[in-house]
């Protein structure tokens, strides 16, 4: 609860905060120490040292996983905006009000983290992306983030749409917004309400979350929003709230998988092979590193998917290694695309001469996103692919996945190839020193990771 | 604790040398740290027992830090160990632009090389396979040949697949033991029925066949082995190549026995294929580089074939082999970068006449070239016999077949002989100057070790015993 009340608070306060201070960089580090302060009272949460205890009804429990996972995201915040506060300075003018939606989306996924229900669900999902749809066009001067911001107001109104009537149906059939709601519950008259409805309600469900995490043959929206959006926010959509997304969706279907029957099974693995088609594919063919960016989420979400196909153990905990390695090295690697000028793959070339260290990151980085051993990426990857495997049977379903992730290394290299072994030179924003040094600790900590995933692993199970 | 010092030694120098910015002082010590590395390889080799170095690395997934020294590994590593420093030796007077990164990536590779060759739970297996082939992608890009990038990316994506389909198949075993463990022991004593043996054989074969490699998955191979530089080229043919036979004979053959023997006739064929088909291309080879890798290929696909053959005496002849033909092609290749270096060219329709300038050089490669076609004598006959005997009691027919391949070999290795060293000097050549006291050493050093395992094969065949 402290996280939810906290940021919602922290929201209003970032908002004035451009009021009382007229330089941009002590806005920012408001919203830095705002921040911090939100981090400590969510771990002061799962630690049981202070809690905000407010009745529910039930309607949502905080879990120790579930707070875990909600410190990892509000933590990737903290780096995030450490690394490039100074971008989203520099995006807009109106600095204090992006921070304070950034806290409001922190809010909505507070509540993700911790939903109990489908209305908690419903909400927690609205208040995350409300603000996200403004932040799309924060750069309000440019055609093409104002024509991400309303495509991706447009299909996400849809798809918001298409829950609710899930929900409807849902409720519906078993007279209740619980997460499990075992039989069907009879009619005023007696009468059995077909579990029909309950299905299908679970379906339409299933492709609104599937909307929300870019999956296919959901996810067109995707490379034209994280094209179109300021670099620094496609950063923090493409990163944190798609990993809260994804918990959100394992979340939700963890109790019910088994109701769908059989066919839930065809209907995920379908789901997961053309995501990992989509996003692997169409990356390969891309110019900008930006938009290979965007399609390359989706393909990482391909393989997030797995975890929900597998639906045990293995899988939630391979969720956040997955989380945190996604996070760390997307965050990382925009930080660094942000401060090159040109955004096609010639725009990298001869980056190793330049700035070794900037290209150093860069690496570790992309080969942590490839899934290469010694990197973050590969405990996460390794997670995905023995909670599938030890789920029992669909080897096919591993090996199709395996066999994408070999295609990614073809687009994530590309760039260590322009910026290695090609020649030019590009032009680059020099950061100040105290990002060059979080650089360097993130992309440390992507290696640490690599080394030793027990280390998050552990805090998981303290 | 030997043990774990042929890891920790290339590793602590190959990450010291890139603070370094003196060439002299990183080659001084690349050097240094890979002779000691030979030094303790070679006390590891005169102590009979197998040693093992064990230590928690991640419980929660049941894998361990598990090194294990028996036979066939102290083979390895002692053939990785010893190929280094010669490498080092002959690269000496060479300057490669930003070497610190340079032998620091050749020091990581050794790392990666020793750690596959020694490690004895799978994941580790994994781990170092893999730590073996990032830092020779990046070798091969920077300081390659023009083609370099394309190449090297083909190279790297194609044992890319093949390691992620291996690692599927370590993962399935995983799940199989009874100990939920990654160790080798617990690999060994899983029982599975015959389909899964079959699915599983395939997956961890593919990875195992395109390292090695053997036909149809041999493609990369020539192309890399012509781009890469060639110190790198030494690596990758004298050990590298090796990790796939390596990792068959540890990891596959004992653990899915039963799909080894059904499907040893396929890999056979395949494998007998690929050495006639090498060695009739290798005949057309106008490319001192690329003759040498296409007869790498056929000599890799005896040893495919022979471990196969389900023959004790065959399998320690493969063993014995791996390091011979390790030695032998090492030394093909330094006598290929001196050519290159010195005349710029490493075609055979350019040279001819070496050796009235380079009388030296010219000796010292015959020996090679005698060893290349295994003659008695020379360190790669026993293996060879040993192996050619195991195909024979499998099938007189396949033993037939392959065995035009030393009739071939003989053909492309004394051709190529006949063409760089004897008829008339040319434009070319008539420079040229004979080889120089570093690279003389090295030659020799080689050829030595050619002759005395030769003479005295009972030495390392006691060794994998």
């Amino acid at each position: 609860m402290n996280a939810i009340i906290f940021s919602a608070v922290l929201g209003v306060l970032l908002m004035f905060s451009g009021i009382l201070f007229s330089k941009k960089s002590a806005i920012t580090a408001t919203a830095v120490v705002s921040l911090l302060a939100l981090l400590l009272v969510n771990i002061a949460e799962s630690y049981g040292w202070f809690t905000i205890n407010v009745d529910t009804k039930n309607l949502l429990s905080f879990g120790r996983f579930g707070l875990f996972f909600n410190s990892i995201l509000i933590s990737a915040t903290l780096i995030f905006v450490l690394l490039s506060g100074k971008e989203i300075e520099n995006t807009g003018v109106n600095t204090a009000e992006y921070y304070a939606l950034i806290m409001f989306v922190l809010c909505g996924i507070s509540i993700l983290t911790a939903f109990n229900g489908l209305l908690m669900l419903f909400l927690g999902i609205e208040i995350m992306s409300i603000p996200l749809y403004i932040l799309t066009g924060a750069d309000k001067r440019n055609l093409k983030s104002n024509e991400a911001a309303l495509k991706y107001f447009l299909m996400g109104a849809f798809s918001t749409g298409i829950m609710l009537m899930g929900i409807a149906l849902i409720y519906g059939a078993t007279g209740s917004f619980d997460l499990v709601s075992g039989t069907n519950k009879p009619g005023s008259a007696g009468l059995e309400i077909p579990s029909f409805l309950k299905s299908a309600g679970y379906i339409l469900l299933f492709a609104a979350m599937c909307f929300k995490v870019s999956a296919a043959p959901f996810h067109f929206w995707t490379p034209d929003v994280y094209d179109g959006a300021p670099s620094v926010f496609t950063s923090f959509m493409a990163t944190i709230v798609k990993a809260a997304g994804f918990f959100a969706f394992i979340h939700l279907f963890e109790s019910n998988a088994a109701l769908l029957g059989p066919s839930w099974k065809i209907l995920v693995s379908f789901v997961t092979v053309a995501t990992l088609v989509a996003g692997n594919i169409t990356a390969v063919f891309q110019r900008s590193i930006k938009r290979m960016l965007a399609y390359s989420s989706i393909a990482q979400a391909g393989f997030m998917l797995l975890a929900l196909f597998a639906n045990n153990d293995l899988a939630r905990e391979g969720i956040i290694l997955y989380a945190v390695a996604y996070c760390m090295a997307t965050i990382g690697f925009f930080a660094v695309l942000i401060k090159v000028k040109d955004y096609t793959f010639e725009g990298f070339n001869g980056l190793a001469k330049k700035d070794p260290l900037l290209a150093f990151s860069a690496t570790i980085f992309l080969l942590s996103l490839a899934g290469i051993p010694l990197t973050a990426g590969f405990f996460a990857k390794y997670y995905m692919l023995a909670s599938v495997i030890k789920s029992g049977g669909a080897l096919w379903l591993v090996i199709t996945a395996v066999l994408f992730a070999a295609i990614s290394v073809y687009y994530y290299f590309k760039v260590i190839q322009a910026m290695y072994f090609k020649e030019g030179s590009p032009e680059v924003a020099a950061g100040s020193a105290m990002y060059r040094n979080l650089l360097v600790l993130l992309a440390g900590l992507v290696v640490l990771v690599g080394v030793l995933p027990s280390i998050v692993l552990n805090w998981f199970y303290f | 604790m030997l043990v774990l010092l042929l890891l920790l030694i290339p590793l602590i120098t190959g990450l010291g040398v890139f603070a370094f910015k003196n060439d002299r002082q990183v080659k001084t010590i690349s050097l240094v740290s890979a002779t000691a590395t030979t030094i303790i390889a070679l006390l590891l080799v005169f102590n009979k027992a197998t040693i093992i170095y064990d230590a928690s690395w991640l419980p929660s997934l049941g894998a361990r830090f598990t090194l294990r020294a028996d036979g066939m590994a102290k083979i390895l590593c002692l053939l990785t160990a010893i190929a280094y420093p010669l490498i080092f030796v002959t690269i000496h007077d060479r300057n490669y632009k930003s070497s610190a990164t340079f032998y620091g990536l050749m020091l990581l590779t050794q790392v990666g090389l020793m750690g596959v060759f020694l490690a004895a739970d799978a994941l580790l297996f994994y781990f170092f396979w893999e730590l073996a082939l990032i830092p020779v992608y990046f070798l091969c890009s920077i300081w390659g040949g023009e083609k370099r990038i394309s190449v090297t990316f083909k190279f790297f994506i194609y044992t890319f697949v093949g390691s992620l389909l291996m690692l599927t198949g370590l993962l399935y075993l995983y799940f199989h033991t009874v100990d939920q463990s990654f160790a080798w022991e617990s690999f060994k004593a899983i029982s599975l029925n015959g389909k899964e043996q079959a699915a599983i054989f395939a997956l961890l074969f593919i990875a195992f066949a395109i390292k090695m490699p053997i036909f149809p998955f041999h493609t990369w191979q020539p192309d890399a082995y012509e781009q890469s530089p060639t110190a790198v080229t030494m690596v990758l043919s004298a050990i590298m190549v090796k990790m796939g036979i390596y990792a068959v004979l540890r990891w596959l053959i004992p653990v899915v026995p039963m799909a080894a023997s059904q499907h040893a006739h396929m890999v056979i064929t395949l494998s007998v294929i690929g050495m006639v088909y090498a060695s009739l291309i290798a005949i057309k080879q106008d490319d001192v580089k690329r003759l040498i890798a296409y007869s790498s290929i056929a000599h890799i696909g005896l040893m495919s074939a022979a471990m196969f053959t389900n023959n004790t005496a065959a399998t320690s002849g493969v063993m014995i082999q791996m390091f011979n033909h390790g030695i032998n092609v090492l030394g093909l290749w330094i006598v290929a970068e001196v050519i290159e270096q010195q005349l710029g060219t490493r075609k055979l329709s350019e040279l001819g006449g070496l050796a009235q300038k380079a009388p030296a050089m010219a000796i010292l490669l015959v020996v090679l070239s005698l060893a290349n076609i295994a003659l008695p004598l020379t360190n790669a006959f026993v293996g060879e016999f040993l192996m050619f005997n195991g195909l024979f009691q499998y099938n007189v027919w396949m033993m037939a077949v392959a065995g035009t391949s030393i009739i071939l070999a003989a053909v492309y290795t004394l051709n190529m002989v006949q063409k760089v060293i004897y008829g008339e000097l040319n434009t070319i050549t008539a420079n040229a100057i004979d080889i120089s006291g570093n690279v003389k050493l090295v030659l020799v050093l080689i050829v030595l070790m050619i002759v005395a395992f030769g003479i005295f094969p009972q030495y390392l065949i006691e060794l994998v015993k």
